[in-house]
């Protein structure tokens, strides 16, 4: 195996994977979290119930230090796209720039209106003018995902060029960037990224009542959170099975890789998990489930999909990404199961919905969305390899040529771990010297 | 004009707006950190952060921008740079990343540390003399392409006269921005003591802004003395930026009219930080990429303009409506205002 040759290309790949793998959790609850935070205090205004305005207020207070993190390592990845892979940026920047320029506008859009929103919470004298300032909040960081997100699918379905003898002609931007990979990109990554804030915040919240705190505050918080939570798996689902679709029709080696499927054949079927004897090409102890995989692909039980024997040896993906894309789908269907057993639990009334089990489910659920969002990413980069730009620009020719890329693995390695944990500790601090009780009574006084 | 001159202009333009909003905020950082090591926190840190807290984010984006763009642009810059700058550009990057998070740590966090007080004091100055070695290394010399490999010479830049005259101007000049901003702000706020000592502070550091300048022209001559006789093609931006200093000084100097000093200070800066820009013209990397050898193709490039001009309808409302918010709401400025 070559890949395990820590060349500068390696090194390379490794330290982007350690940056995003660390920058997409803080990514993604900066994308959903505005959205939560704006709805809980839009409800607190319509029903005047003070109890959803605190519920903005704690959580912005949160989010404010996750942001903080997001920010940094966001600079960190813009940056190393450019230092790690200064030949890929030279070529694809001429096409792709577009978008990546059009992130920062977002996010310096999304960056004025947080810092506007954070300081103003009492300076108006209508509080919905205060609400109004979270839609440019979402509308921004939503964006930021999106022109982040096609850049990314550029990078699966490159169009827009010609390319003669490795000079690029006939560029257009605005193709490069509404490439057919977009769509179902784009709509995985902003709904996955709801899904999970609003996984994170119920398992947040169930957290808390697992611990004896039981008052009509946490309920509210549940209620909403998993009843958000319930729509984006919904969302997810859906756009998840075009995705599927999609890889089918312009990536299949990246489809027949994720599921082993190593002959073209009608009525494919579909293995969950299991262990892949190399030699043979057969999978032991898997789920075998049949014709779903020609279901999934084309949406036909009958139709035919290409396996890895079309696929040139060079170009085959590794082959592990079959456990990543079963440990994303898994979990999603996880996370939909549950949010739709609490709809139905919550209207039943014989059904306790603060029930121990569940509650420890739900906790279980908030971090296993974020595995889930890690497994979708390492699925999709590693899935394309060897490309860094598909079909045109290897991943290996892409790489910078300096020699220290290892040194500056083990800086950015502890410079996340420092992070990571002063975030943690800071947020705990932060909420355990200012309990919700503290404010709730104040609450109880002034009604 | 020239679609690459529009270019450049707008990403100087933005790097200019990040020069004095960083400035405002590394130098912050120092003197909060230098007023809590003198027992003065209690004066000056209310002030600080009631003017940091909600724009610390909307700096770095001015930062974010300009790389971005600039590799947008011109994206041989990403091919040269990049590969040369690996390690001091990560080093760049963790300071960067410390600083914001550890601000946000520390101020939104439960408590205050003094460990995050210094650490953001240190990369205060640690930054921006990291960041002002890319504009030394643009002047040529320091990087170099050998056999189709981009080579970094970190030993001529660590011993060069040029490279360090820069360092230091970028010290100083991040002292005295943000002290003379930090003058207005506190005389906005009516808050005596706090005026008092950052007024101090900005006179401290005015001359030596301007003994780094000069100085700064000297190295450059003996560096790169194309560029330097080009400079004084332009020398009237020069002559301009040391009235507006001369200016500036007299008004804090007379206790008069803090604004327009500080007015007068973004001037100072406007001139030489443009003057320089011009006369560096046309080249990126010295004898490397020009505006012109290192353009985009012209369909992206008119796409980017486009954008640009689209963004900037949308950013330039906001951001005075920040600046309304936060900077000229005299309530606001006083504390009366606050969460």
């Amino acid at each position: 195996m070559d890949e395990l040759d820590l060349d500068s290309a390696m090194l390379s790949r490794m330290l982007t994977s350690l940056t995003l793998g660390f920058h997409i959790i803080f990514a993604t609850l900066g994308v959903g979290v505005p959205l939560l935070i704006s709805l809980a205090e839009f409800i607190g205004i319509k029903r005047n119930d003070p109890y959803y305005t605190l519920l903005a207020r704690r959580w912005t207070r949160g989010f404010v230090v996750t942001v903080a993190v997001g920010v940094v390592t966001g600079t960190a990845i813009g940056l190393q796209l450019s230092l790690l892979w200064p030949n890929f940026m030279q070529l694809a920047g001429q096409v792709i720039s577009l978008p990546l320029f059009l992130e920062t506008f977002a996010f310096f859009f999304e960056a004025i209106f947080l810092g506007i929103y954070l300081y103003t919470w009492d300076r108006f004298k209508k509080p919905i003018y205060h609400w109004i300032i979270s839609i440019p909040v979402i509308i921004g960081s939503t964006l930021s995902a999106v022109f982040i997100s096609t850049v990314n699918a550029f990078m699966n379905a490159p169009q827009g060029f010609t390319m003669v003898g490795g000079v690029l002609t006939d560029i257009e931007p605005l193709v490069a960037m509404f490439n057919p990979a977009t769509p179902t990109k784009v709509g995985h990554v902003v709904m996955s990224a709801y899904l999970t804030s609003a996984m994170v915040l119920a398992a947040i919240t169930a957290f808390s009542m697992l611990k004896g705190k039981r008052s009509i505050y946490y309920k509210k918080a549940l209620k909403l959170t998993m009843t958000a939570g319930f729509i984006f798996a919904i969302g997810t689902a859906v756009i998840g099975d075009f995705s599927g679709k999609f890889l089918a029709e312009y990536q299949p080696e990246k489809l027949a890789a994720a599921e082993w499927h190593f002959e073209t054949t009608e009525n494919a079927d579909l293995v969950v998990g299991g262990f892949l004897d190399r030699e043979t090409e057969e999978v032991k102890y898997g789920l075998v489930l049949p014709n779903f995989l020609s279901i999934l692909a084309h949406g036909n039980p009958n139709s035919e999909v290409m396996g890895l024997d079309q696929v040139p040896e060079d170009e085959i993906p590794p082959l592990f990404i079959h456990y990543l894309f079963d440990g994303m789908v898994g979990i999603g269907m996880f996370l939909a199961a549950l949010t739709f057993f609490y709809m139905i639990a919550l209207r039943l009334k014989r059904f306790n919905v603060e029930n121990k089990w569940l509650l420890r489910l739900i906790v279980l659920a908030g971090p296993l969305s974020v595995l889930a969002i890690e497994f979708g990413w390492i699925f999709s980069e590693v899935g394309r390899q060897p490309w860094i730009l598909w079909d045109i620009l290897r991943t290996g020719h892409a790489a910078t040529t300096s020699d220290s890329v290892g040194l500056m693995f083990i800086l950015f390695l502890l410079l996340y771990i420092v992070l990571g944990t002063l975030c943690v500790t800071v947020l705990r601090k932060m909420f355990k010297s200012n309990p919700a009780e503290n404010e709730l009574e104040e609450i109880a006084r002034t009604k | 004009m020239d679609i690459q001159l529009v270019g450049i202009t707008v990403l100087w333009v933005f790097l200019y707006g990040y020069l004095i909003t960083a400035s405002i905020d590394f130098g912050a950082g120092f003197f909060a950190y230098y007023g809590e090591l003198t027992g003065r926190e209690h004066i000056i840190n209310k002030i600080i952060s009631r003017y940091l807290s909600p724009v610390w984010e909307v700096t770095n984006v001015f930062f974010v921008f300009f790389f971005v763009g600039l590799v947008g642009f011109f994206p041989d810059t990403a091919y040269y740079y990049g590969t040369a700058l690996l390690v001091p550009g990560s080093i760049a990057i963790i300071l960067i990343a410390i600083r914001g998070s550890f601000y946000a740590f520390g101020n939104y966090g439960a408590k205050k540390s003094r460990v995050y007080t210094f650490l953001y004091g240190v990369t205060g100055l640690l930054i921006p003399a990291s960041l002002s070695t890319a504009l030394t290394l643009s002047e040529g010399g320091f990087i170099e392409e050998v056999n189709g490999e981009v080579v970094f010479l970190a030993g001529e830049l660590f011993s060069s006269f040029y490279s360090w005259s820069v360092v230091l101007l970028a010290i100083v000049s991040v002292l005295f921005i943000s002290a003379a901003f930090l003058t207005y702000y506190a005389s906005r706020a009516n808050d005596e003591p706090a005026l008092e000592l950052l007024r101090k502070y900005a006179l401290f550091w005015s001359a030596p802004t301007i003994l780094s300048s000069i100085l700064v022209f000297v190295a450059l001559q003996q560096h790169n003395p194309t560029h330097f006789e080009r400079t004084l093609d332009y020398a009237w931006f020069f002559i301009a930026s040391l009235l507006s200093f001369l200016i500036a000084t007299y008004l804090i100097f007379n206790k008069k009219r803090y604004g327009t000093a500080f007015l007068f200070v973004m001037l100072q800066f406007f001139f030489a930080f443009f003057g320089y820009g011009i006369s560096h013209l046309p080249w990126i990397l010295y004898d490397y990429i020009t505006i012109y050898s290192g353009y985009t193709n012209e369909t992206t490039g008119v796409y980017l303009v486009i954008a640009f001009i689209a963004g900037l309808c949308l950013l330039v409302p906001s951001l005075i409506l920040l600046m309304r918010l936060f900077l000229f709401d005299a309530e606001y400025v006083k504390g009366n205002k606050s969460q």
